[in-house]
Order: structure tokens, then sequence, then C-alpha cells
């Protein structure tokens, strides 16, 4: 043995040092850190998904008015695509390969192994034409899934519209949502979104370093497949919803029909209205941007997003409060001499009648008669000063609706104006009177409803003292649930005895000679209503129309306004006769045909507005803003216009 | 006595030796059959696929290897010369008619069969030295014998680098540490160790940094040596060496390395990440071989492996086919194998009496020890990756047929350790 045989040791050390530092390295990687297995299994694992069909929606009847239509999106996987002719596949997809170009590069930039959309919603058509072909195209696949589709073409507000899920939405969700799911955006489609997604279905496959498919994961224990969404029983009546929409043609406005017994709303016109085919397929972006710039917008929901003066379809509030409050009777008289003097200023009527009570008063839309009620109701010896009087009314005018949102089951409901007592002394000082709001008298002023609150009233009257909250869908799923909130009575704390006087007036107004609306008297059907002439700061007269029918067990109630159209009695009630006759007729009666007729071919559209110079700053209710082109806005009134307003009422 | 025992061929071989052996080959063939798995064609003997191929190559390889044994001890050293020769012949034959295989000119083609020179010029080497140190025994105190034995390493080494084949070139660098066994000064070891310090320093830190640190590591050894004027000289001057190399690594690197080659040691020094490019390898194999965790998916149950995410699993990166169907405890196993086998032949080495035989068995060591730590180092992300086979594991007939010559010949060299050679 030599000396140098301990240099062994040294060698063999460092051989087993540089060993262990394998070992040490692998037992990092192997047993310390689980970064390596995750990575391993998003390697091979991908998820597939399959897209589930929204629940169709059905009238009241059971007649479908939503279903949905096949698409087809093609898909691309850019590292299996191999040389092609490209040319073929744009004209079979009818794009042009510039747009090829631009639509494969946007794949490329996503994933070079995973298929992303390359052209959305193929239609039945294009798709069978693109099927014969699609082994000519490696790399391109086709997905399956389903898109709305409205037979009758109606009431698209209503649905609202079905759209891919945003960026937004993807975050919003926290991670239910990926990338090219569908989400409701508004409406119907929207409030009860949860209930028509359905459920995605997905897939686990396992994939190799080719990204060919290699089977499912685990035998597909952990797999899911698509559920469709819940079928969804609508409250609308297609037949008088389509009837109401042809009426509405070439007018602003909108017509809700409820059903007083179960609050279920049976027509919901907004006009302009669209076409909801046009808010599906590729055109989508194209048609929104479209339907977005055209006069009038057709993208507000006017009848819970319209805000309009109840005008002199108000007076039946004022009866009934006054008959509680006990300070009228139904055969108390006033004096009608063509109008009426708050104050030094004068409230005119349309006509004098001298000696007037509450029957004839309401079917002749006295504003006298109303100017008299309010300032007995304001001036009630109970309360020490009109302030305590006016919270009182307020209080009781809110029963009703007014002021206050209804929780209708659609989004971007509005509530309303109704002035508190505070909010008077804010405009206008400490003393103020009941002179000086005389106009709330006869529905005007600072007072606003939506069309949905004035039907809601009527159902309240119809119903003799309470309502069921309105809603647009009767029931959910198979099991036909209903929503306990939508049987629950809500009463308003008026004696029902207090209404048969006031229904009394309302007959007269639609079926008595000198009724306002007794061109609009339905053969057979005793129809009670009250109009309403609105008056309109931004240009011509809203024409009103509020009632329900038949008198005795009431089966709808309807609230109609026409924009810009003159006298309650003009348009409005014409338009509530023809609905509720054919509601409750299932026709309308021999002569009134060629009226309907008439009437769909009218158009009473308001003059482009010109454009003006806002300085008021913006409001961060983007949704008034909206709003306030077609509705009277009575936040910017000033005290002599308010009381102004009062004048033209009828 | 030496006559009888040599007549009788299998007297005195170190069977534990040719166990592990055969072990590590069984391993390899499993995780080979494991790589190519295809649930479709699974017949265990197919000999068109590359399994059934590397059946073929062990059966051959052991018979090459007890051939070996049936030749007489005396052979190896009497033809080191001639073998190291031709294999030099061979790796000059390659550069001129040798068939290109990823970039590297490595292969001879003769028929079906291709021949890698390279593989066969370890154990040429390995004789040539054995051969020159049992010779002339020189202590490698003086620079002439330094030089030859450098010769004889760097001529194959640098037909090698033609080639270009910078993994099999490295290889040649193990030869360091027979000759440190037979006298080679410790320094150098130190030396080599600080030149690939300082190589990667040069990627990880910025010159301001560097030279302060070299001055201030050398004004640290001149303070201890401070009564030893002649070490004070020796010092200065290592430390301006350092600081000369350093700037000359820079232009090596920059110059002289392929950019492909660049790429790698970035990637394995973190300073470049492309999961999807040149650090792709790596990645997967990583990932395969975190993912087997302690004990492993289970044979043929890797899906990493299964679907062909480690490229060039079966030859080079066999050792993440180990981790992910084996895991901790599989890998375990076969670097306690490979340790087992490592220490055992330098302890064979130790009892021979022949100079010849201690040094050969030190270059056995020595390769296969290189080839593990750099094979297994660069599939865990430690080392750059360089294209060399795992011993006895990785997928090739070259590749397994000089590492069972390499080490048959040493155990014919032992069996008969009594004798003189």
């Amino acid at each position: 043995m030599d000396n140098l045989f301990n240099r062994k040791y040294t060698v063999q050390g460092l051989f087993l040092i540089v060993c262990l530092i394998l070992v040490g390295k692998l037992f990092y990687m192997q047993i310390v850190s689980d970064k390596y297995f995750l990575l391993s299994n998003s390697n091979v694992l991908r998820k597939i998904y399959t897209f589930p069909a929204r629940g169709v929606i059905f009238d009241r009847k059971g007649r479908v008015l939503v279903q949905n239509e096949p698409v087809y999106d093609l898909m691309v996987i850019p590292n299996q695509v191999k040389e092609f002719d490209t040319l073929d596949l744009c004209n079979t997809i009818g794009i042009d390969t510039a747009g090829f170009r631009k639509r494969f590069h946007k794949a490329v930039v996503q994933s070079r192994y995973q298929p992303s959309t390359f052209e959305k919603q193929l239609s039945v058509q294009t798709y069978a034409a693109l099927q014969e072909k699609l082994s000519n195209f490696p790399g391109f696949l086709v997905q399956g899934r389903t898109v709305r589709h409205y037979p009758d073409s109606v009431a698209g507000q209503f649905f609202g519209y079905v759209k891919e899920v945003s960026p937004k939405d993807i975050e919003d969700s926290e991670g239910y949502y990926r990338p090219g799911d569908y989400i409701g955006k508004s409406g119907v489609e929207k409030q009860y979104n949860d209930i028509l997604r359905g459920e995605r279905g997905v897939k686990n496959m396992l994939y190799d370093a080719r990204n060919v498919p290699q089977g499912s994961y685990q035998e597909g224990k952990f797999d899911t497949l698509a559920r469709s969404g819940e079928k969804v029983v609508s409250s609308l009546d297609m037949e008088i919803q389509k009837l109401g929409e042809q009426l509405m043609q070439n007018k602003v406005g909108s017509i809700v029909a409820i059903e007083p017994a179960t609050g279920e709303v049976l027509a919901f016109v907004s006009s302009p209205g669209y076409d909801p085919n046009r808010m599906v397929g590729r055109q989508q972006g194209n048609n929104y941007m479209d339907i977005f710039g055209q006069a009038n917008r057709p993208f507000l929901v006017r009848p819970i997003s319209g805000y309009y003066s109840p005008g002199s379809s108000f007076k039946p509030l004022d009866a009934l409060i006054g008959l509680q409050e006990g300070v009228i009777t139904p055969d108390m008289t006033f004096n009608c001499p063509g109008g009426y003097w708050a104050g030094n200023h004068f409230v005119r009527c349309e006509h004098v009648d001298g000696t007037i009570s509450l029957r004839r008063g309401l079917a002749r839309s006295c504003n006298t008669y109303a100017c008299y009620v309010f300032q007995k109701l304001m001036t009630q010896t109970r309360f020490k000063n009109q302030k305590l009087a006016y919270d009182e009314w307020e209080s009781k005018v809110r029963k009703f609706g007014i002021g206050q949102k209804l929780d209708i089951d659609m989004p971007y409901e509005r509530k309303g104006i109704l002035f508190t007592s505070d909010e008077y002394t804010k405009r206008f000082g400490k003393y103020w009177r009941y002179t000086t709001v005389i106009s709330l008298a006869i529905g005007q002023g600072e007072m606003s409803a939506t069309p949905l609150q004035m039907a809601n009233i009527m159902a309240i009257i119809a119903n003799k003292g309470y309502y069921i909250k309105p809603h647009l869908i009767k029931s959910i799923g198979d099991k036909k649930i209903i929503k306990k909130d939508y049987v629950q009575k809500n009463y308003v704390d008026i004696d029902a005895a207090h209404f048969e006087p006031v229904i009394d007036g309302m007959q007269d107004a639609v079926n008595s000679p000198w009724g306002t609306a007794n061109a609009s008297r339905i053969p057979n059907v005793l129809m009670c209503g009250k109009t309403g002439t609105v008056q309109n700061p931004h240009g011509k007269n809203h024409s009103v129309f509020i009632g329900f029918a038949p008198r005795d067990n009431p089966k709808i109630a309807i609230a109609v306004v026409v924009e810009n159209a003159g006298y309650g009695g003009a348009y409005a009630a014409p338009i509530a006769s023809y609905l509720t006759e054919k509601y409750l007729t299932g026709n309308i009666s021999g002569g009134r045909m060629a009226q309907v007729e008439w009437m769909k071919k009218q158009s009473v559209l308001p003059e482009v507005p010109k454009p003006k110079i806002k300085l008021a700053p913006k409001t961060t209710d983007s949704v008034a803003k909206e709003a306030a082109p077609t509705a009277a806005d009575p936040k910017k009134n000033t005290a002599a216009n308010h009381l102004k307003s009062g004048e033209t009422t009828k | 006595m030496s006559n009888t025992q040599s007549n009788r061929f299998f007297f005195n071989v170190d069977w534990i030796t040719v166990l592990i052996y055969m072990a590590l080959c069984t391993i390899g063939f499993v995780n080979i059959y494991a790589s190519i798995y295809n649930p479709e064609k699974s017949d265990l003997f197919n000999f068109g696929s590359n399994y059934g191929k590397q059946l073929i190559y062990i059966i051959l390889g052991l018979i090459l290897g007890l051939s070996i044994l049936l030749l007489d001890a005396k052979f190896f050293s009497v033809f080191s010369p001639i073998v190291y020769g031709l294999t030099l012949l061979l790796l000059l034959a390659v550069l001129v008619i040798g068939r290109k295989v990823a970039g590297n000119q490595a292969w001879i083609a003769i028929g079906s069969f291709r021949l890698q020179p390279s593989e066969l010029a370890k154990f040429g080497t390995a004789l040539l030295l054995s051969r020159y140190v049992a010779t002339f025994n020189p202590k490698f105190k003086d620079f002439k014998s330094i030089m030859f034995a450098g010769l004889i390493v760097g001529l194959p080494l640098l037909f090698i680098m033609l080639q270009p084949d910078t993994g099999s070139a490295l290889v040649f660098l193990s030869f360091m540490f027979p000759l440190y066994r037979e006298g080679l000064s410790g320094y150098f070891l130190v030396i080599f160790l600080g030149l690939i310090v300082l190589f990667i320093a040069h990627f990880l830190l910025p010159l301001y940094i560097t030279i302060p640190a070299i001055i201030l590591v050398g004004c640290f050894f001149i303070y201890q040596n401070k009564r030893k004027q002649k070490m004070m000289f020796s010092i200065t001057i290592a430390t301006i060496l350092a600081i000369c190399y350093l700037f000359m690594v820079k232009l090596i690197y920059n110059k002289v390395l392929e950019p492909h080659q660049r790429t790698r040691i970035e990637i394995m020094l973190g300073l470049k990440t492309d999961p999807k490019g040149a650090g792709y390898n790596v990645n997967q194999s990583m990932i395969a071989i975190g993912s087997g965790q302690a004990l492993g998916r289970g044979f043929l149950l890797g899906t990493q492996t299964k679907y062909g995410y480690v490229p060039a699993q079966s030859t080079d990166f066999i050792f993440s086919t180990i981790g992910e169907e084996w895991g901790f405890a599989g890998c375990t196993v076969v670097i306690g194998l490979y340790v087992f086998l490592l220490l055992r032949v330098i302890n064979l080495a130790e009892r021979q009496r022949s100079t010849f035989s201690r040094v050969y068995g030190y270059c056995v060591a020595s390769i296969i020890f290189f080839h593990v730590f750099i094979n297994i180092g660069m599939t865990i992300g430690i080392i750059p990756v360089i294209g060399i086979p795992l011993p006895f594991i990785s997928y090739g007939g070259s590749s397994l047929w000089s590492f069972t010559v390499l080490l048959f010949i040493f155990l014919k060299l032992d069996s008969n350790r009594m004798g003189f050679i």
C-alpha cells in the first residue's frame, strides 16, 4: 500500500457527497414540493365542456315563447392545422381571407394547443355545407350549442337578451363562468338567469404530448352531463301581448296588464320595441348598436322604468283616501264653476258642471272636485299643521305603490317619484301649504309613476283593497314552483266599502254618455277606468288610461300610456279597451275590428328632439337619465311651473 | 499458480458487481418498456420495438462481457496502445464519414448498425492511461508527466469536441480522479472546482462584485500565509489569473459556445425560463420526476411517461420514467445501486497488485460516476442539458456495450489480481 492509498477515501467521499446532493434534490422535488404533481395534472388533464340549453319559456297558456335553436361554433387548434384550401373554408363560412388571417392569429395568440373559437354560431345550413368538407380542414372542429329563438318575435324587452359572458362576468361569478358561457343580460333572462342557464357538462379527458385525446380520466368518474335550464312559465298571454305590440306600432309608450287576483302580468308592452331574434346570433353586436342608435330608445323598458305623471288617472286615489279619512262621503257635492282657486292660482276644468258629486266627478274627471278633496284632506282639524296632514296623505299614497318599487321580477325597476314633506320644505321653504302642492290632487307636480305602478293601482281597486306583487313568471320548472311572495296579499288600508262609489265613477267614465272614455265602451263588458291627459314639459301631452274589467270579479287591470298622443280618451283608452275585450272574450266584436286596424296604422311619434346642451351634472343614476327625454322630470320644475302644470289636465 | 487461475475462466470474478450490473440492465429494460409502452401494441418481445432491441442488446452485452472474461488478462495491457490508436482513427473517421444525429456528427453507420466511436474512446483512453501509469510510474509532480497524461486524455477529447459532442467530451474530465489517485496534486481538483465556481459566478454576478470578491479572497490567503514569502507570490499570481479567467470566460462564452449551448447553460442557472423552447425537456422531465412523489405512480401508470411528455425519454431522459413510475423510493434505489457499484469498484481497484488494474479501476468508476452525475443532474435540473446516457439503463446498444466492456475488462483484471500484468 502506498502513501496515496488515503486518496481513495477522498474520491469515494466525493462520489458519495455528489450522489447525496442528487438524492436531496429528488427529496425536495418528489416529497417536499407538490408543484410538479400539480403541473403534471395540468399537462395531461383537460376539461371538455358541453354547453347546456337554456330553459324554455312558455306563455300562461303553455304556448312556447322562447325556445332553443342549434348553432355551431367553428373551433380551431392552431398546431394541428396543416396546409389546406383556405379560400374554400372562407367561402363556406362566409368570411374573407383577411378575416381568416385575423381570426387565425387571434386563435394562435390564445393557445396553439387548445381549441379556440374561430367563428361563432354558424347556422344549421352553413354547418351542413361545412360538415362535408371538414375533413379537408385539419385542425378545425365544430362544437354544437344552442341559442335563443323567439317564434313570435314578441316581447323583446320582456325577455331581455343572452350574451357570451364578459371578462367582468367571469370575475364576478367567482369561478362559475368560463369564457364561452352565455349569460342573461337583461329582462327575464337576467332575472332568472340562475334558473334558466342549466348546468354545464364536463368531461375530464387525458391528452398526450401531441394533444391527442387518450380517453377519459378514471373512466369518467368525475364527468357530468350538461343539464338544460328549468322550464319557466311566464304570466304573459301571448295573444294580447302581440295585439298590444301591434296597437303600439309607431307610438311611444307602454301597456301593462295585470290579473288582479294573482298579480300576474298579462301584457308587458314597451314601444318602440325590437324583434328579440335580432339579439341572437352572429349579428348580435351590430344589431345591438343599431337598435341602441334608434330614436326613442327601444332598449328602455318603459313599463318599469318610464316615468309619467299619473295625471287625472290619480283621481280615484283622491276619492279613496278622502272616503277613508272621512272628509267626504259619496253623496257630498262641490260646486264646479269651471275651475278651482288655489290661493291666487286657478286650476281650470275643461267643463262647468256646477254641483258635482264623487261619481260624476270621476266620470267627468273634474279637477275642481279633486282639488276640493285634497283641500279637505290637508286641512283636517285633527292634524296640528298641514305638513302632518300631508305626511298622512303621502303614506297612504305610498301604500298604493307610488314612489316605491313593487319588486317585480325584472332588473332595473324604478320607484317613481313621491315627495315627502321634508323634500317640499327643502324646495319651498318652511311656509308651503296645500295650495302650493295642489297639483298633486290631479296627479301632476312632484309625482311620477311607472306604467306598472299605474296598472297595479287598478289591480288594487279591482281587488277592493289589496294587491299581489306583480310578477312576470308564473311558475318555475316541472314542479310549477311559485314564489311565496307572489301569493301574499298586500293591503292598502282602505276599507272595501269605500271602493264601491269610486268604482261607480270609473264605470261611468267608460260606460256613461258623459264619461271621458265613453268612446271606448266595450259591448257586453263592463269596464271601469279613468283617463288621464298628462301635461308633458317636453312636448305634447301623454295619453293615459287605467282601468279594469269586468266590474264584477275583475279579470284584468290595465294601464296604457301613449306618449305625445293628447287626450287619454283618444289613444290610451281605446287601446286598453281592445286588449281587454280580446283578453276577456277572445276576439274583438264586430265593428270594433276596423277601429283596431285603424289604431294599428296610427303614427304618434314625438318630434325628433333637438340636441340640447345639458348643463346639469351627470347623476349617478344612469337609468334615470335614460328616461329623461321621454318622461316628465318634475325635479327640474320650478314652483311656478309646478302650478301651471295642472291647468291642462283633464 | 497464476497460470492455473487464469485458465479457470470465471474464477475469482466479483459476482456482486456482475449482479449489480444485471440489476441495472434489468431496471433499464423495464423502464424503457414503460417509456415506449403503448397499450394497443403491448407484446413484450416485439423485437422491432426499442425495448425488444434493448433486450437483444442486453443479452449480447452479457455475452460480450462473459467473453471478455475468457480473454487473457494480459491482453488489455498489451493491446492498449492499439485499441487507443484504433479509437482515435475512428474518431477521425467519424468527422469525415459520420452521420449527423441531432446536430452532432457522432455516428458511423455500417449497414443498419450504428457505432458511436466516442463511447469506445472512453475505454481506449482508460486502457492507455493505465498502461502509461503502470509502465512509467509517474508521480505527476513534474510538468512532463502531467503533459503526457494530458495528451492521452486530450487527443480524443479534442476530436470529440470537433464533432461537436460537448457531453461526451466532458466525460473525459473524469480521468482527473485516477490521476489524482496516482499522485496528481489535489490543487488540480481545487483549481478545477474554482474554475467551475468562477464560471457560474460570471453569469450570476456582475464584474464589479466578482472582481473585488476574488481580490478579497486573495488578500485573505495572503494574510493566512504572511510568513511564507513564496506562497504570497503564487497567491497573487493566482488572484490575477482568476480575474483574467473571468474575462476569458466572458469572451469564450460569447464567441465560442454555440447559441443552443448558451441557452442551456442560462436555463440551468435560472437566467432564462423558456418552458416551451430549450427548457422544455428539462421542465417536462422535472414535472415527471416530481409527480412521482414518494412511491411513484406505478409501473406503466405514469401519465407523463405514457403520453410522451418527456422527449428522448428512453435514452437520455430515462431517469424521468424511473422518477415518475417508481417515485423517490425507486430513485433512491437506483442511485444507491450506483453508489454501491462505484464504491465497490474503487475498493476492488485498491486491492489490485498491478498498477495497471488499479488505475483502470479508477477510470471505470470515474467514467460511470460522471455519467450518472451529469445525466441525473440534468434530468432534475441541476446541470445543463448535456446529452450523455445513464450507464446500463439508457436505451442504446453502443452505450450499453461500451459500459459493459469497460466494466467487464475491469472484472477480468480483478479476477486476475494475484497475477502480474
